[in-house]
């Protein structure tokens, strides 16, 4: 399809801005002056509207598609919720608004609902704190990291290393390593969670901090978390919880009751709000009592009146990780949801986001290998391996799914098992869906016994067929 | 089978003696590991590099990877060719795909790297 | 609930199917040790969307969001046209994942290879990202990017810079040896001998902001030509609908430019979701963080679109990667490109133009107000500063009433400016709205 630039036509425009309603011309001096025009492309309004929906149409989506993206938490977006964040005394109001003189007051609605959010989410989490700044997960966990280095900081420990286990998400040691700690990796045992003889082995003085995902990307729940937790502060580290999979544990367990100090929650997957296609998420950070004084400023606080009111006190601070509050339109909806759902709805939510998933696993370990089977909670890890051995990859029957219409999972990841499979399927599926999708993969494994060779061929109901990584690397093609 | 004539580490690097400095590259197994290579990030000219620094990154599609130094010494040489076409490191990973010469204060130090041999069997060992 | 398909006799059905007779969902849990159960989960019973909604729309009337506003400070009210909306409404753009698979992604891919685009004729640069979060984050990232490209560890960063920016700055290096210097701003722009005098063959780069958190213009050609006589970087964070006359980050030189993509077509919202954006000369390309798109094609040679580069980032790289950023803003960053597409070269100029000339015209009624003082020390874009005469705050508070968002007051960020104030005037502010606050200026001053 061609590109938006390549439909330019001269003196065409999609949007009309009012005549000049002021007498003077303001006329710059030509050092400052922009030589060549910012070449944008000139188009109408309903070529604009035809080529974005064209686009679109060569998407998969939630709406369309099942979409069992392990990790992601791929659930239904529900339209009430995006209709409320288009309210527009929400979406017109200034972020320097609270600022001004006796500003709080222009944005009382807006600071409720922060500090109600925030509310809601100690309680799902048993933390005693939340800040809503970070704007997505790794931007959560950076915010988490530097909040225990604070901590440390403010003991007078000099403790130099984050412990993460080898089935992390990428992002933990990215964030640990950014914020300036040398990340050291723990393997994990045979059941799938971390190694405990060779976590306690690595565990020291020097250890600031542990970064966990609970359940793993295994969709496994460790068992020894409390010892874990336990042993951790008892060296002087600090918990970080990787709330990615929250999803699986909504009112049955809460990280501040495991013993975590610093969790992260990814509002774009266990509160439903929508991924546009790699963002806008949240990445709200929760801590217990200790670690409050470090928190980012602004903090949003409640007044004795009823009121709320923003507090820039930096003493002990991180400071500043955002421009403002954070993404306040994700928050919205967020907060709608968890409204909505009620205690009763989030418990729903994961019994069924485990229920779907383990039906799933239960009826493809016939036709698959799952090497960690044991426990899985939200999410579960199939194996191709025995595919691979006739020549069928996880990318092939990635590949084979797509032109079934349905996204493939999270493929060769987590890296401690081979040809991986990654599922999640959510609560949002029904059991047709899943029944359908069993299916799907059974004829794939099918397939790849008998006629392997096809799948080099796949997807073949897609705009184009496989692409070729390599050439976009070496050529390097990335604006035109 | 890995030429005779080179020396080896368990990182997958090789080295060749030639007018008394050390010429350095990257072995089959480690180019057929990495898969197509899209780029070599090469290292500064005139550099003084420590024996197990990372001299070079090379990077596939999926992944990258580290090439240390195998010797301590001053690079004297880069493959300039690498930037251009860095696929010659999977087509002729032991000679048009060498990526650096390094001089270094004694020569005699390969002597304590991996024979040929040496390295193979480690290459089964570790299959 | 009705986001969850499953009914009971489901839910029993597939319990039974997989083996648990009892139809007991908690032995799905039984992997959880039973010490570690919640100890709370003390939540509000749920209520239905209509209720939900009419409590919501309670709270957001207690915002006053009917002002008519001259705050800018980096963050404006420009008109967002419909279409825009309607697109991103689009739930196979919004409720699609990152495109890693690329054929289930083209729309997606194009798109952000469209915005790709877009960024760099904006820019003047060869070579734009994905997007970053905000303004801010941006600028930390260039900050780092720097530090990679030249292996030095010394920042200069320019006093015109967003307040707020560089306290972002400072948060994220605290834990790593950054020097950074800051330099005072001279008659609004930027102060080359202060930087000058600080520059050497330690310094990874200078950071500066066009216009400044004054509203100045400046021509930073100068100071990159000295920068890179000194091996430095020169990192410029720009207002986008400024380039529209401005000269552009890439025909000074600079090496990396960064800002916030709010003004084109993106709601205020309180403060996000925003844009970060940033755009670097090609030879930078591998440092960059944040993903990126490339063109390649299929078998038949069918032109397409894939994530390329990915071994900068950190689902590969892990703690070697460039940045930790995995979410970013693409659905903002599609906003973006829908704007710069219906806007296009003649409107981005002609709002651009529409901007200083409305400035220009509020500079000119509020220097006729008594004691009122209009710094044209620099030219500027559609912000600017004046001195008033008494407490800005006060001001503020008192045009509030009349439903007038004056400015922001400066003094909340440089202390020794307690007796200024910033004004924007967008291409939304007409004549009359102007006329207005000049008019309750002069009635909160002297009435």
């Amino acid at each position: 399809m061609e590109l938006i630039f390549e439909k330019s036509r001269p003196g065409r425009i999609g949007v009309v801005f009012p005549e000049k309603d002021v007498p003077v011309t303001c006329v710059l001096e030509t050092k400052y002056k922009r030589n060549a025009t910012a070449e944008l492309p000139s188009v109408s309004e309903p070529e604009v509207v035809r080529h974005f929906t064209k686009l679109s149409k060569m998407n998969f989506g939630v709406d369309s598609n099942f979409y069992p993206l392990g990790s992601c938490t791929m659930k239904y977006n529900p339209k009430f919720t995006e209709k409320i964040a288009q309210i527009e005394d929400f979406t017109a109001l200034h972020p320097l608004s609270p600022q001004l003189v006796r500003g709080s007051m222009l944005t009382q609605g807006a600071l409720e609902i922060i500090s109600n959010l925030e509310g809601a989410l100690c309680e799902i989490t048993g933390m005693d704190a939340f800040t809503t700044q970070p704007m997505a997960g790794a931007h959560g966990e950076l915010a988490g990291v530097m909040l225990i280095a604070a901590y440390h900081k403010q003991k007078g420990n000099n403790k130099k290393c984050i412990l993460i286990p080898d089935s992390g998400h990428g992002t933990n040691p990215a964030s640990a390593a950014i914020a300036g700690y040398i990340v050291k990796s723990i393997p994990s045992d045979a059941k799938g969670v971390m190694d405990l003889n060779k976590f306690k082995h690595a565990l020291n003085d020097d250890v600031a901090g542990v970064m966990l995902t609970c359940p793993n990307t295994l969709g496994i729940f460790n068992p020894h978390i409390k010892e874990i937790t336990d042993l951790t502060h008892s060296s002087g580290g600090l918990m970080y919880y990787d709330g990615a999979n929250l999803n699986a544990i909504l009112g049955k367990v809460r990280p501040g009751d495991l013993g975590f100090d610093v969790v992260h929650i990814n509002l774009h997957k266990t509160f439903a709000t929508p991924h546009g296609g790699g963002g806008p998420g949240a990445g709200p950070v929760g801590v217990k009592k200790e670690l409050i004084p470090f928190l980012p400023v602004p903090r949003v606080i409640k007044r004795n009146d009823g009121t709320f009111a923003l507090d820039f006190e930096e003493e002990l601070s991180i400071g500043y990780i955002s421009p403002f509050y954070g993404n306040f339109g994700v928050m919205l909806k967020a907060y709608a949801y968890i409204l909505v759902l009620g205690k009763q709805g989030l418990i729903d939510v994961s019994e069924n986001a485990v229920l779907n998933a383990n039906y799933l696993k239960y009826y493809l370990s016939k036709y698959y290998d799952v090497p960690y089977g044991e426990n899985c909670l939200h999410e579960f890890v199939l194996s191709g391996e025995k595919q691979a051995k006739k020549g069928v990859h996880a990318i092939d029957i990635a590949k084979a799914l797509i032109d079934k219409g349905i996204h493939p999972p999270t493929v060769y990841f987590p890296l401690i098992v081979k040809e991986a499979m990654m599922i999640e399927p959510t609560e949002t599926e029904s059991k047709e869906t899943l029944d359908e999708f069993i299916s799907v993969m059974a004829e794939i494994s099918r397939l790849a016994e008998e006629t392997p060779e096809i799948f080099k061929t796949f997807p073949k109901t897609t705009p184009v067929g496989r692409l070729d990584e390599v050439k976009a690397a070496r050529d390097m093609n990335i604006s035109g | 089978m890995v030429p005779q004539e080179l020396k080896y580490t368990k990182e997958h690097e090789w080295v060749r003696v030639e007018n008394g400095e050390a010429v350095i590259g990257i072995t089959d197994h480690a180019q057929s590991e990495l898969g197509d290579i899209t780029f070599v990030e090469l290292p500064q000219k005139d550099t003084e590099i420590k024996k197990t620094e990372a001299l070079s990154t090379i990077e596939s599609v999926k992944a990258a990877s580290e090439v240390y130094a195998p010797l301590s010494g001053k690079i004297t040489e880069v493959n300039e060719m690498l930037n251009e076409k860095p696929e010659i490191i999977n087509e002729s990973p032991y000679t048009k795909g060498w990526i650096c010469r390094i001089h270094t204060a004694d020569i005699s130090e390969v002597n304590t790297l991996l024979s040929a041999t040496d390295y193979e069997i480690y290459l089964k060992e570790n299959e | 609930m009705n986001y969850i398909p499953q009914s009971d006799a489901d839910r029993k059905e597939m319990l039974k199917a997989i083996g648990i007779s009892s139809g007991d969902i908690n032995e799905l849990f039984k992997g959880i040790p039973e010490s570690l159960k919640a100890s709370s989960f003390d939540l509000p019973a749920g209520k239905s969307e209509f209720e939900v909604e009419k409590y919501i729309k309670q709270l957001a009337k207690k915002n006053a969001s009917e002002l008519i506003t001259f705050v800018g400070g980096g963050f404006y009210d420009h008109y967002i046209p419909a279409a825009i909306d309607s697109i991103v409404s689009r739930s196979e753009f919004y409720t699609a994942y990152t495109p890693y698979q690329p054929e289930a992604s083209q729309g997606t891919l194009q798109a952000i290879y469209e915005y790709q685009s877009a960024i760099c004729r904006l820019t003047g640069m060869e070579a734009s990202n994905a997007s970053l979060y905000d303004g801010g984050t941006a600028l930390y990232e260039a900050a780092m990017m720097a530090i990679r490209v030249t292996g030095r560890n010394k920042i200069i960063m320019d006093g015109g810079v967003n307040p707020i920016y560089r306290k972002m700055l400072y948060s994220y290096t605290t834990n790593l040896s950054i020097e950074f210097i800051e330099t005072p701003v001279t008659h609004g722009q930027s102060n080359r001998g202060e930087i000058e005098k600080y520059l050497d063959d330690k310094t990874a780069a200078v950071i500066l902001q066009n216009p400044n958190f004054f509203g100045a213009i400046d021509d930073h050609t100068d100071i990159v030509d000295v920068c890179h006589k000194f091996g430095a970087l020169v990192v410029e964070s720009v207002y986008p609908i400024s380039l529209g006359v401005l000269k552009s980050p890439g025909e000074m030189g600079i090496d990396i430019a960064t800002g916030e993509g709010q003004s084109l077509g993106i709601p205020l919202s309180f403060g996000g979701p925003y844009l970060g954006f940033m755009a670097v000369k090609k030879k930078f390309v591998r440092k960059m963080p944040g993903r990126i798109v490339g063109i390649t094609h299929d078998d038949e040679l069918r032109r397409g679109f894939v994530l390329t580069l990915q071994t900068r980032e950190q689902h590969i790289r892990r703690e070697k990667a460039t940045s930790n950023i995995c979410s970013n803003e693409a659905l903002c960053a599609l906003r973006a490109l829908i704007y710069m597409c219906l806007i296009g070269k003649d409107g981005l100029k002609k709002v651009a133009q529409l901007c200083m000339d409305k400035c220009e015209y509020a500079k000119q009624k509020l220097e006729t107000i008594k004691g009122v003082e209009v710094k044209r020390s620099s030219p500027t874009f559609n912000e600017f500063i004046i001195r008033l005469p008494k407490n800005p705050n006060e001001i503020i508070g008192k045009l509030i009433e009349k439903k007038i968002a004056a400015g922001f007051p400066l003094g909340r960020y440089y202390k020794e400016m307690d007796c200024y104030m910033l004004v924007a005037v967008t291409e939304k502010r007409t004549k009359q709205e102007i006329a207005l606050f000049a008019e309750a200026l002069e009635d909160a001053l002297w009435n």
